[in-house]
């Protein structure tokens, strides 16, 4: 769907429009990184609900990661988590070896300063959508060669 | 797992709920930064223009259109082909000018505003959707089309519908094809 290209654009243009306004000196550099991650937030609340409308309870935590890595990856982003790991004490590791965001940036090292930037927008998404399902996290990304990221998340038991 | 055959649209549904939502995101963050509604309109208006000069690429890409030959034809294209494609929805156009450079594209349904009840009172001069003025602002640019794009009526401050008016700021030249 051309919806696609949209969304990309729109992201795009708002980290770079983030990040024109902090060089103007309107806000110092670390705080554009917390307005993305807010606004994926926002979003990521807002889309869980509509999206989980009808599907059934989960049954727990695991369950909640591999919709999140399945179901809801697809959707955002027209494909699967390609692998998720855990510790089976709260932390889970999403790994995307061709993350959408990121793909037509660079095929490897260049560019890779820039990359968090194009990041934190997802990981609001991820806590925002896994807070809705009443789980309180702490999401973090890592690149180490575009376009393939992981995403750490961290349950902090309530 | 038993997949019903409308989660498919469902699935188109919510990728274009996902840019309506990161849409609102956006508009929320922006008043929080910016006091005044010019402001905020102003900045609306420059990402749509770079996501419009963007965008026209991949609508050519897709739509593979032939080229416009008047000014009425690219305001169909716009209204017909684009919004269909990116908002899925087609506005009605009609020339408002006897010069023929002046179009209004009416939305009746407007996706973007999906979400959105009404204005906060403290905000009563934003233009929601100014960003769509930016884009095909942007897309026309690129085209070489110069074109003043605005909204002229806003659903969302009252009036009966959405309007969106476009001006086209070169008289058409008349191209002489002779070899």
């Amino acid at each position: 769907m051309a919806d696609e290209a949209l969304f990309l654009l729109l992201h795009g243009e708002m980290v770079a429009g983030l990040y024109r306004a902090a060089e103007q000196g309107e806000g110092e550099n670390g705080r554009c990184t917390t307005k993305l991650e807010s606004m994926g937030f926002r979003v990521g609340q807002g889309l869980i609900e509509r999206f989980t409308k009808d599907t059934a309870r989960f049954k727990d935590e695991l369950d909640i990661m591999k919709f999140i890595c399945k179901d809801f990856w697809t959707t955002v982003f027209k494909k699967q988590i390609d692998n998720l790991r855990t510790n089976h004490q709260g932390i889970y590791v999403l790994q995307d070896n061709k993350f959408r965001l990121l793909i037509q940036m660079s095929a490897g090292k260049q560019y890779l300063e820039h990359a968090p930037k194009y990041l934190a927008f997802t990981c609001g998404l991820i806590r925002g959508g896994l807070s809705n399902l009443g789980i309180k996290s702490i999401v973090t990304a890592e690149v180490s060669s575009m376009p393939a990221c992981k995403f750490q998340v961290m349950i902090q038991k309530m | 797992m038993s997949r019903s055959p409308g989660r498919k649209q469902e699935n188109h549904k919510i990728s274009r709920e996902l840019f309506v939502l990161t849409y609102g995101a956006l508009v929320a963050q922006l008043c929080k930064d910016y006091e005044k509604d010019e402001d905020v309109n102003a900045c609306l208006d420059r990402m749509g223009y770079s996501i419009g000069i963007r965008l026209i690429d991949d609508f050519l890409a897709r739509s593979a259109v032939k080229k416009c030959r008047s000014y009425s034809e690219t305001a169909d294209m716009i209204a017909q082909v684009a919004f269909k494609m990116y908002l899925g929805v087609t506005p009605s156009v009609s020339c408002s000018s006897a010069s023929g450079n002046e179009f209004s594209l009416i939305l009746d349904k407007n996706p973007l505003v999906d979400f959105v009840e009404e204005l906060p009172a403290e905000r009563a001069s934003l233009c929601y959707c100014n960003l769509l003025c930016g884009v095909i602002r942007g897309a026309l640019e690129m085209v070489h089309l110069a074109a003043e794009v605005s909204f002229l009526q806003d659903r969302l401050k009252g009036d009966a519908v959405t309007e969106i008016g476009i001006t086209f700021l070169r008289k058409p030249e008349d191209r002489k094809h002779r070899r």
